[in-house]
């Protein structure tokens, strides 16, 4: 049986699992690529398969995978633009921005050596985040002017020309939780609350997820942040401050569901519904 | 079946496992990747990388 549908990824974890029990179980002709043994030859054919759903975990190799691919006619889910968009907080608030949408005050200060100045014009508290990364990693807050100097000296000294760079964001007062809405092709598939200690509520990090039901803002607020960034699969991360305003903070390309299926029970089927986009030939 | 290539134990999987699946040493804890479903064979998996991630 020829592949007409490819799964792309180095790390089979729970929800690629998942996905692929789901393509076998609806008999799709699929093929799982592991994407560190694949070399893509623009002078060549390319693949068989027509459609690519892109679940490598490594942001680079995923947007590399994505751009040749799409160089050799195949749909890649999601896209090198969306991955690309994603997997930077800066192009991410950036695109948000440029769509309208609310996006908490947000600054990137391009050498550590003024970013204290930065900081002191947003105010504190604020939180500093790594540009490329991900479930919370090195995400700090920052409450006063002597832990943002010492932080500065501390990424002036890292050799990476990336991490000397600081995405500097206004600590929202909120409650101890935000919101997770699982988007897939314009839809809302889920939505959970995620509770967790301090700033980060990464299921990753041991956050919990209760089920959310809804509303009609929340919703539309969540389509349109997955549609500014160009993802037909996204995790889109809003949090509500004190008074219930909504702000997005990230959308994530490759989302990790098995936190938001486990709370949402039988209420969805996260993995069928991704694969019902994906043969319905994955149009956003 | 297969040896734990970090303790050398014996670490059982699933009959359904895939490769490149993430399994864990029930002995030593070390996360494994599946090389091989059939036979099986595991390899320590690779570290953490920085651009990890959703």
């Amino acid at each position: 049986m020829t592949a007409v549908l490819a799964v792309l990824a180095s790390r089979i974890g729970v929800e690629e699992k998942r996905l692929l029990d789901e393509l076998d179980r609806r008999g799709v002709a699929c093929r799982q690529v592991d994407t560190r043994r694949l070399a893509l030859d623009i002078g060549a054919p390319g693949p068989q398969w027509r459609i690519a759903l892109n679940r490598e975990i490594g942001f680079h190799r995923a947007v590399q995978a994505a751009r040749g691919l799409e160089a050799l006619g195949v749909t890649v889910v999601n896209s090198a633009a969306a991955i690309e968009t994603c997997g930077d907080k800066w192009r991410t608030t950036l695109a948000l921005r440029r769509a309208g949408l609310p996006v908490p005050r947000t600054a990137l200060a391009l050498g550590p050596e003024h970013a204290v100045a930065a900081i002191e014009s947003i105010g504190y508290p604020v939180v500093i985040k790594p540009l490329i990364g991900s479930w919370g990693r090195l995400v700090t807050p920052v409450p006063d002017r002597q832990t943002a100097e010492s932080i500065m000296e501390y990424l002036a000294a890292l050799a990476a020309p990336h991490n000397r760079m600081v995405y500097i964001q206004r600590m929202i007062r909120k409650p101890a939780r935000d919101i997770r809405v699982l988007v897939v092709g314009g839809e809302v598939a889920g939505a959970v609350h995620r509770y967790g200690e301090g700033v980060r509520t990464n299921i990753a990090l041991g956050g919990r997820a209760r089920p959310l039901r809804l509303g009609p803002d929340l919703a539309k607020l969540a389509i349109a942040a997955a549609d500014a960034v160009e993802a037909d699969i996204a995790g889109v991360d809003v949090i509500e401050d004190e008074a219930g305003e909504p702000s997005v903070l990230e959308v994530n390309h490759r989302v990790e569901f098995a936190g938001l299926q486990s709370a949402l029970g039988d209420r969805v089927d996260v993995a069928a519904r991704i694969v019902d986009h994906l043969v319905a030939g994955a149009r956003r | 079946m297969a040896e734990c290539p970090s303790c050398t134990e014996d670490v059982g999987v699933g009959g359904d496992v895939r490769v490149n699946e993430i399994v864990e040493c029930g002995e030593c804890l070390s996360e494994l990747e599946v090389v091989s479903a059939a036979p099986l064979m595991l390899a320590l998996a690779p570290e953490v990388e920085e651009d990890w991630g959703e």
